[in-house]
Parts: structure tokens; sequence; C-alpha cells
């Protein structure tokens, strides 16, 4: 006669230390091992999609920052990519490089965050407070181009808020000169630690055809071994002009798609980032940023779907116009949203402390899921 | 010697009994507690580029006073449906098993809380009581964190005793003997005859016991960080998985308990590892005391000697919770089992071959 | 065999690098500050508190529609003709009186969508961030300069002024509807005689 075990309903609340957010986890377990989990989200809904039917087109670019709150760069990019390409309007050149510059120091940011929190997670603490210092560099940055350090409101519909500042390209300059060997230093700290790679490796594999069928995007796609990045494979804006390489996954250190190959991607994004940036900086034309942003935002009749490489994912936006100064409908694609509905099977048959190192390692922001 | 002294003040065996095993306790290892705590803070502020507590004091070294006011002031919360007894029971007893250990451990040539034979086992033995202890907690918080952290500690610290143990019997096939304070006094000299390096007997023996000793010695200090649930061991109290594991539920002096309790485990661990492979409380470079011909300076320069070792070690230990991630539960079980535990078994054949021949 | 010992020894050589990463950082000073006694460096475009410079607002409502969450409120009340407000820095002629210029900073986003429509720059973000209050009303800044007396006295001029504006009015399309009616009844008795060539 087999042993009669229970199973136990372990709730991960709304305020736990390590879910991202105010994510509730329902854990369905016996013993340690996970029979099924179900995630409870809303907790963040802040009505943003029916906030932006009574709004200006203008006026919504403060509410697309606090979406997801940590990448704000790319959110109003892609906003703003899709309302120009919506009206018709070409931006100078100065503009689309700045634009570029912003985006990819913003996913060098972001990148940052869900390394640190992901270290956390798992037990280092130390390396946490090594992304945060700099994540500091970077936000200084922004804070002398448009004076906020999170919520920006800087990418505007056919241009800029304001030029760059005198000292940007310096200041740039010299954070790429020390971010480097930081990185190298993080990569010492928690990347190649061999109790990190225990924790991490074959834990959650994610097959390519699996994330295909979900719909999933952005790095947790491209370590399951799909070479596929919306700034190659669909380039907007002027990602045609740099040279800059995709990294796969390849399953160094265990399976292909697991988590610690989800973890090195970002790694590897962040360098990548930084060769974008170098390249742009040297190349940044000069002209007026504000010479393309119309006087009244009046798009004409008709729908448009456009999309950008978060560092999350793919984040897209689908305008629906009727002619006048409000739009009349916006849906946000949110790459979280999409890439947590995998997570439910991506946890079935491990342990309790996996459930942690698999939710760190997709890198959701509850802002973005719950709008 | 103090023993004697109280005997003659008071007459009485058991007040000086009494003062004697009290002594070491409040003069030194809680105040070493209350130091670990801010020591710890600022040790990890600084590996990680910042600052830690600036207020209280200069540079915040009275911060400890103030964390001590705060947790006395504090609501001591009390969960419905809790088990009374063994809730309150829980925390004395894992500071009574943190704390007895230091009874049989020498502070100096001249001073030792009480001079049994079996030393070393009674220190083993005596830290077991803190499973028990840990298990109470966890089970009457009724609660379902807390009863996985309790789990997994008993788990935890029951399976790195066995490595432990083994260590301590190789080391006492060697020395011969299970006092630590014998083991102390047999490891004279200067620091070559420590038994890290081979013990003090001159011969083919030293050479190849050197390597096999470092093993040895990095075995024990693997096992009893686990017995202290210290990262990357910290399972029982992780923050992030199970917030705050066993003492999710305890709240002003009771957590002040368990707190202390934490650091005196470490600094007695600290203790016994460099009684056993360092010497205890020997100096590595000779006595002023013997240059100066004091007879009375010699035992507190032992003293001074004993403490440096411990706080370093204690040091080791910080430095080593704040760089590593934690191990997850099975893996803990598999390192335990699969590694230590083969390596301590044939590190005891070794030794004990070559002491026979 | 060979991969028990290889991966023992990986893991304590891991361990290793990454103490020595931390032993270095051991010796590296800190890199945060004490704040408030220290503070740190603002830079030129920072945005903070809002603040309004009456002198110069002329009440055109920009500011106020520009807004996303709508914390600015404004009244205005017209001027009859005759009075001086003065001009503005830039040499605008005010034309309305600001009865009521409200705003609630606690829901503001700080997004700067109110500066920039503003044609006099009167209304701008200041280097104040340190400004918390403990009831949540004292959060809603007035910026008026009139007293309530005069802004009373300001809705009364309009008030009397478009009563009388209104009166002259009336007055006038009544003389204006008696002409008519007097032009019809001339031309009415004309065009009985005459034949009618009014296009269809």
């Amino acid at each position: 006669m087999a042993l009669k075990t229970e199973e136990m309903v372990l709730n991960m609340g709304p305020q736990h230390p390590s879910t991202h957010g105010v994510l509730r986890l329902e854990l369905v377990i016996e013993g340690e091992i996970i029979k099924s989990v179900t995630p409870h989200i809303g907790y963040l809904h802040r009505c943003f999609e029916k906030h932006c039917e009574v709004m200006t087109y203008p006026q919504i670019i403060p509410y697309t920052d606090r979406m997801d709150y940590l990448a704000s760069m790319c959110n109003e990019f892609g906003y703003v990519i899709a309302v120009e390409r919506l009206m018709g309007i070409e931006v100078p050149e100065r503009v689309e490089y700045i634009r570029v510059i912003m985006a990819e120091l913003q996913r060098i940011a972001s990148h940052l965050v869900a390394i640190g929190t992901y270290g956390a997670d798992i037990g280092a603490f130390t390396p946490f407070l090594f992304c945060f210092r700099d994540r500091e560099k970077i936000l200084n940055l922004f804070e002398i181009t448009c004076g906020a350090r999170l919520l920006y409101n800087y990418i505007w519909i056919g241009g800029l808020m304001h030029d760059l500042h005198p000292d940007f390209i310096r200041l740039t300059k010299e954070f790429i000169k020390e971010f480097r060997p930081n990185l190298k230093e993080l990569n010492d700290l928690l990347t190649f630690n061999q109790i990190f790679i225990d924790r991490t490796a074959n834990v959650g594999i994610l097959p390519a055809e699996t994330a295909i069928n979900y719909g999933i995007t952005g790095p947790n796609l491209r370590a399951s071994g799909v070479n596929w990045d919306l700034r190659i494979n669909d380039p907007y804006s002027i990602y045609d002009r740099f040279d800059f390489k995709i990294p796969v996954g390849k399953g160094e250190n265990g399976t292909v798609g697991d988590c610690w190959n989800r973890y090195y991607m970002r790694i590897l994004e962040m360098e990548e980032s930084l060769k974008i940036v170098e390249q742009a900086i040297n190349q940044i034309p000069d002209g007026d940023v504000s010479s393309a942003i119309p006087k009244r935002v009046k798009p004409p009749a008709g729908q448009i779907y456009s999309r950008v490489e978060n560092p999350r994912g793919e984040l897209g936006y689908f305008i629906v116009s009727d002619g006048s100064v409000n739009p009349t409908r916006i849906k946000v694609r949110a790459p979280s949203f999409v890439n947590m509905v995998v997570f439910g099977e991506l946890c079935k048959g491990h342990m309790v402390a996996d459930v942690v190192a698999i939710l760190g390692s997709i890198d959701i922001v509850l802002g973005e899921i719950d709008r | 010697m103090i023993y004697d002294w109280l005997y003659s003040l008071t007459g009485s065996e058991m007040i000086a009994i009494g003062v004697q095993s009290l002594l070491p306790l409040y003069l030194f290892i809680l105040p070493f507690a209350l130091v670990a705590v801010l020591l710890e803070r600022k040790v990890a502020a600084h590996m990680q580029d910042r600052l830690g507590p600036m207020r209280v004091g200069y540079h915040g070294l009275l911060q400890t006073i103030a964390d001590i006011l705060k947790l006395l002031q504090k609501e001591d919360t009390v969960a419905a449906d809790i088990d009374k007894k063994f809730f309150d029971l829980s925390p004395l007893l894992v500071f009574a098993g943190s704390y007895a250990a230091f009874a049989a451990i020498p502070f100096s040539g001249a001073f030792m809380g009480s001079n049994i034979d079996l030393g070393i086992i009674y220190i083993v033995a005596v830290t077991g009581l803190v499973v028990a202890g840990i298990l109470m907690g966890g089970w009457a918080s009724n609660n379902k964190y807390s009863l996985l952290g309790a789990m997994r500690a008993a788990a935890q610290i029951i399976s790195f005793e066995i490595p432990t143990l083994l260590i301590v019997v190789t080391v006492i096939m060697i020395t011969g003997t299970m006092n630590l304070y014998t083991m102390s006094e047999w490891q004279t000299g200067y620091f070559w005859n420590w038994l890290i390096l081979g013990g003090p007997d001159f011969g083919i023996a030293k050479i190849l016991l050197t390597p096999l000793m470092l093993m040895a010695f990095l075995i024990i200090f693997l096992s009893t960080l686990a017995e202290v649930n210290r990262t990357p061991f910290d399972i029982p109290e992780a923050e992030s998985e199970i917030v705050a594991g066993y003492h999710t539920e305890y709240s002003g002096m009771k957590f002040a308990i368990f707190f202390l309790a934490e650091y005196a485990n470490m600094f007695a661990i600290s203790a016994v590892v460099s009684a056993l492979f360092f010497g205890g409380y020997q100096s590595p470079f000779g006595y002023l005391g013997n240059l100066l011909e004091i007879g009375w300076l010699i035992p507190i320069e032992q003293f001074f000697w004993f403490t440096a070792k411990g706080v370093f070690f204690v040091l080791v230990q910080m430095w080593l919770r704040w760089t590593l991630p934690r191990f997850r539960v099975d893996q803990l079980m598999s390192f335990c089992w699969k590694y230590l535990i083969p390596i301590s078994f044939v590190l005891l054949l070794l030794v004990g071959l070559i002491t026979v021949l | 065999m060979k991969n028990y010992i290889l991966k023992f020894w990986q893991i304590l050589f891991t361990i290793m690098i990454g103490m020595k990463v931390t032993f270095r950082h051991l010796f590296i000073p800190a890199v945060t500050i004490q704040y408030p006694t220290v503070r740190p460096e603002m830079p030129e475009r920072e945005r903070n508190r809002l603040y309004v410079n009456m002198d110069d607002c002329i009440g055109c409502l920009q500011c106020e529609r520009a807004c996303p969450v709508n914390c600015i409120e404004i009244e205005i009340v017209k001027s009859i003709p005759g009075e001086d407000l003065g001009i503005t820095s830039n040499g605008k002629k005010k034309a309305l009186w600001v009865t009521k210029f409200d705003i609630d900073i606690a829901k503001c986003c700080y997004c700067e969508l109110c500066v920039f429509p503003c044609p006099t720059d009167c209304i701008y973000m200041t280097d104040v961030y340190e400004f918390s209050e403990f009831e949540r009303d004292n959060f809603i800044y007035d910026f008026v300069t009139l007293t309530p007396d005069e802004k009373e006295e300001k809705k009364k001029n309009y008030e009397e002024f478009k009563l009388k504006k209104e009166a002259e009015k009336a007055i006038a399309a009544e003389k204006k509807a008696e002409e008519e009616a007097a032009k019809k009844k001339e031309s009415g008795t004309e065009s009985e005689n005459t034949t009618d060539d009014k296009p269809e």
C-alpha cells in the first residue's frame, strides 16, 4: 500500500520578498515537490487603457512610463513610434540617435535590476548592491538630460523634450569605460560561481517549441535557442546602422533554455548594448530635436500595431484612432503578461526553492502585467 | 585558579562554581555577541561599497545599544493558535544549546569553565540541543513557512554533525585526548607546532599529516558552518523564500535571544576549530611574558590570542556569508552525504594508518 | 570519479574567486553619502515642486489643459474695458483676472507637460524637493494674489458689465426691429405698385 501523503497549499502572498511586485502565487506542494502553481494578478491594475480614451496623445506619454517602470524609455519609444507611423511624421536624424542611445542605456539599467534581484533571491546579497551602484551612474546620466531618474516623459511625439546636456557625451564615455571591468567582476562573483550554477542549471527548462507556441519573446526566447530579436528581424528606428550580435542560448552549463541560460542572456545583452551605445555616441549628427514636433497631435482615422524590443520582450501598441485628439482605444501587448503564462508549466516537478529561481529568471514586472 | 580564589572568598562550592561558569558568559561571550551584530553590519557594508550604521555614536559604534533598547521595548506579539509552552521554550533551548558549549572551551592557560575529560564530545552533544529548539519553534508557530524552515533546519543540522564528529575522532586519534585544554597544551611552541601543520612531533608523520590536516580543517569548517545555519547553508532562515523560516513569528526579546544565540554559536565554532587545529590559546611567536620574565602576563597574552583567532574565524564566516549564494536543500544534503562524509572516512582511515605506523 | 573530484574542486575554486572579489571591495571607499548632512548635487534641469509667478499669468488655461492628471484648477473672470491689469515680463498685456489657481501637488506626476505650453514662462519647476506635510489638505497650493474681497469685486464688476451690455444690446435690438418694421412698411407699399422681380 502506498504511503498517503497530503498536499499542502502554500500561499506566496502579495507581500513577499522575492515575488517581483505584488503577485500572489498559490502553490500546491507535496513535501517539497510542486504539483501546480496558480498565479493571481491584478493587484496593481490602474486602468491604463481606459485612461487613454480620455486623454490626448501627448498626455498619454507619462502614463506609458508607469507601465514597466524599470524600462520607461523603451515604453515611450514604442508608443511614440506607433503614433508617428500613424501620422506619417519623419523625425530628424539626431532625434533617432538620441532615442536609440537612451533606449539602450535603459536596457542596461533594466537588466542590472533583473540580475541584482535574481542574485538576491538566490541568496547572494552583494551583487545586488554592485548592480545598483552601476545603475546609479546610468540614472545620473538620465537625470542631467531630462531631470528625472525613473519616469522620464522624455521621448515626445515627433522629437524629444530637451536636447542632450553638453556634458552627456563625456560622461557616457566615462561610464562605458568604468562599466566593462565591473561586468567582469559581476561574472566572477555570480555568473560562474559553482553554487549559483548548481542552483539554476537544469531548472525550469523551456524547450524552443513550447516557447514559440506560448508566444514568449525577449531574452527568454533567445535562451531557448531561437534566434529572434525585433531589432534585427523587424527593424525599427536606426538599428540597422549598428553592428551588434544577438546572443542565443547554447547551454554551456546545463541544458539550453534553463534558468542559467536566461540569466546569462541578460549579461551578454548588456555587453551588446554597450557596443551600440559606443557606436551611436561616435556617430551623432547635429540638428534640432524639436523641429518635427507637431502643434496638435491629431492622427488620421485608422489603426496601427507597432512593436519594439523591450528588455523583457516584445512590447506592442495597438492604437485605434478616429481622427480626434483622443485615441479611441489603445491596447498594449505587455511582454511580462505573456511570459507569465508559461510559469505554471515550468514549475511542475521542481521544489519550492526553485519557484523563486524560475520566477526571477523570467524577469517580470507587475506594472506591466496589470497595467 | 579562579575557582580556588572564589572558594577561599566565599567558602561555598556552589557559589564558586556558579560564578566561575557564568563569568566567561557575561563578561565575554554576551558582549561579544553584541559586538558581533554591529561587526557583521559594518563588514557587510564595507564589502558592498557602502558605510553601514553611522549615526549612533562615532561611526555607528553604539548601534547595538540602540538595537537592544528597541528590541526590549517591542511588543511581544503572540499569534493565535500557537502552542504556548513550546513557543516560549524554543528560544531558551537554542540559547542554552549555544552557550553551554563554552563550558568546555579553554579561554587561556589558567581559565577553563570546567575541566572535564569529555571535552569536545560534550560540545558536539550540547550543540545538538539546538535542533530540538528549532523544531519546537517551527512547529509551535502554527505557520507553514516556519514549519518548512524548521524541518529543513533539523535535517541539515543532524546530517552535518556526522562529518564534524568524524573529523573530531580523527584529531582525537592524533592527540590522544578529548580534553580541549590538554590538546591546546600539546600544541605549545611556535606556529609550526600547530596541528594544522602536523603537530609537535617532528618526523615523517608530520610531513604526511600536513595535507591531510588541511583537508580535515576545511571539512570541519564547512560542516560547523552548516551547524550554525550560516550562508551558504542558511536555508532555515532563507530570507527570500520562506521569509525568515523558523523565527518568523518571534518578535521583541525572543527574537533577540535567537539572534544572540546565533552569534555566540559562531564564536563557539571558531573557538573549537582554532583549539583543534590552530593551537587554541597558544601564541604563534612565543610569549612576551617569557621574554620579560613576568609570569602573570602569560595568561593575559593567551587570552588575547584566543580572542584573536576566534574573531578571525568569525570574520571569515561573515566574509563567506556576503559572497556566496545559498544551496538548495537537496544539494545541501547531497553535498554532505556524498562529498563530505566519504572524504572524512577516507581521512579517518589514512590518519589512523599514519598514527599506528 | 574524475567528475567527482572536478566538481569538488570547482566549488572550492569559484568560492575562492568570489571571496577575492569581496575582499578587494573591503578597501574600496564607499559610494554612498550621508544625507541629510551631505546633499547630492541636483542637475540644472531638475523636476521638483512647481511654482507659479502670478504677475506673469495671463489666464490662458494652457497648463490646465496640458496636465494629464488634472491637478491644476483655474478660474478666470473677464475684465471690464478700461481696467489696467498691467503687462507681463515679456510684454504681453493681461486681460483676465485669475481668481483661482490651485495646484494639488500631491497629484502632480512631475512630467513637466504644463511648463512647455505657458506663453509667459510663469509656471516652472523649482529646486525644492523636501516638502512633506502632516495633513494631506496642506498639499493644495493656492497661488492667486487677490484677496477674497477683491475676487468678489472683480466678479461683481464683470456681472454688472455683462448685464449692462445685455441691456444695451436689448435696446439696440429693439430699435433695429422697429427700424426694420418701418422699412418694411415703406417698401411694402412701394412693391404693390411695381412688378415684383425677386428671384425665385
